[in-house]
């Protein structure tokens, strides 16, 4: 009966999209720990989040931040995951190279990509650029996610690959799989 | 600018940080976790005696504060403190803001206030002349927050601190001497023996 109740036809519906998927899956694996800096793509996960007593989540100042708080989280015990768009990830290079990796810290992040398909600030074009060659250089796993039947299974693996070999990961959320953000003034 | 008028009208004393570093410690009889910044701040926490509760930042400047909170978060039945460069803290204002929200009562955060960065040559911090740390901490919402006048009333507000209602931030004013240790470069020891001091892991 108490399952049945979870299940109302809304929460079905959210377990099956990509943003029901990462909140199972951070649940999944307890991921209890969420800062981010938020992104317009990101609404509806954050809140859900936030309405959900089993997370500790709140926004942070800068993306830098959000890493070094699960960082420290990751070393007294607990587990985290940084949610952010692309112009935050573009303020990481010096703590990843600096902490996350030579600690081996398993940074989960999760990067709504703007900057692509559809992008009408070209600003945030040109920095979505700056992202994968980043990540390249410093050999880190990384996986663009792009459609809903291959998400939950990249996300939960890929959580479990950060964590056992102490490596970051970074899961680009494409407009593919999220829609993005479309022009709209 | 009225630097030399400012700086000498406070009545904060100029001490040092291996000394007030090394006063912490001695205090220190809880297992507490104890996050040094880069440079300076964590070459005199290891000068003063390696903990495996000690925690050592080797780059990520400015994110001592943010590290400590995450531990924290994870472990709110033990006492965290963060000892952090004035300099760095400049990096990351935000951070204060984000753990006065949080506003968690075990961790009390110290910054070693020179006005320099010692390290790359001593050149004055853009807010050398101008700003008060400890102004900045209580309007970012860190209202426990106060100059330690002395090396006494540094120990002082570090044992008020162990038994506040929310976080605690102190600021010392320090000397431009450079630390008096240097910390053994290797952040995977350094991280693995820090979780073994926060008992997450047991070595192999």
């Amino acid at each position: 009966m108490a399952v049945a109740e979870q299940r109302t036809s809304s929460q079905t519906s959210d377990e099956k999209s990509w943003h029901g998927i990462v909140l199972q899956a951070l649940k999944r694996n307890d991921i209890r720990l969420v800062p981010y800096v938020p992104d317009r793509v990101l609404t509806t996960l954050i809140k859900n989040i936030h309405a959900d007593p089993f997370f500790t989540t709140f926004p942070t100042a800068r993306e830098e931040e959000a890493v070094g708080i699960v960082s420290g989280a990751w070393m007294g015990g607990m587990r985290g995951a940084v949610l952010m768009q692309t112009s935050g990830f573009a303020t990481l290079a010096n703590v990843l190279a600096s902490l996350a990796i030579p600690y081996q810290i398993p940074l989960i992040m999760f990067v709504s990509e703007r900057g692509t398909l559809g992008e009408f600030n070209y600003g945030q074009s040109l920095v979505c650029r700056t992202m994968r060659p980043v990540l390249d250089s410093l050999a880190m796993e990384h996986h663009t996610c792009t459609r809903l039947e291959e998400f939950e299974f990249i996300v939960d693996r890929s959580i479990k690959q950060a964590i056992t070999t102490q490596a970051p990961v970074a899961l680009i959320l494409s407009p593919l799989l999220t829609g993005g953000k479309t022009f709209d003034k | 600018m009225n630097t030399a008028t400012s700086l000498s009208a406070r009545n904060t004393k100029v001490m040092n940080r291996f000394d007030l570093t090394s006063r912490l410690i001695r205090k220190l009889e809880h297992e507490e976790a104890v996050i040094g910044g880069i440079g300076n701040t964590n070459f005199d926490l290891w000068a003063a005696g390696h903990r495996p509760q000690n925690f050592y930042m080797l780059g990520s400047m400015g994110l001592a504060f943010p590290i400590a909170l995450g531990v924290a978060l994870a472990q709110p039945k033990r006492r965290i403190f963060a000892l952090e460069g004035d300099g760095s803290l400049l990096m990351q204002l935000g951070s204060l803001s984000t753990i006065a929200t949080l506003a968690p009562k075990n961790l009390t955060m110290v910054v070693m206030d020179n006005g320099v960065y010692q390290i790359t040559g001593a050149q004055p911090t853009p807010a050398a002349a101008v700003a008060d740390i400890v102004a900045i901490a209580v309007a970012c919402g860190l209202v426990n927050s106060a100059w330690a006048a002395d090396e006494e009333d540094f120990e002082r507000l570090i044992d008020q601190s162990m038994s506040a209602t929310g976080p605690t931030l102190i600021g010392v004013r320090i000397d431009d001497k450079p630390g008096v240790g240097t910390t053994r470069r290797d952040p995977v020891q350094i991280r693995e023996r820090f979780m073994h001091g926060m008992g997450v892991r047991e070595p192999l």
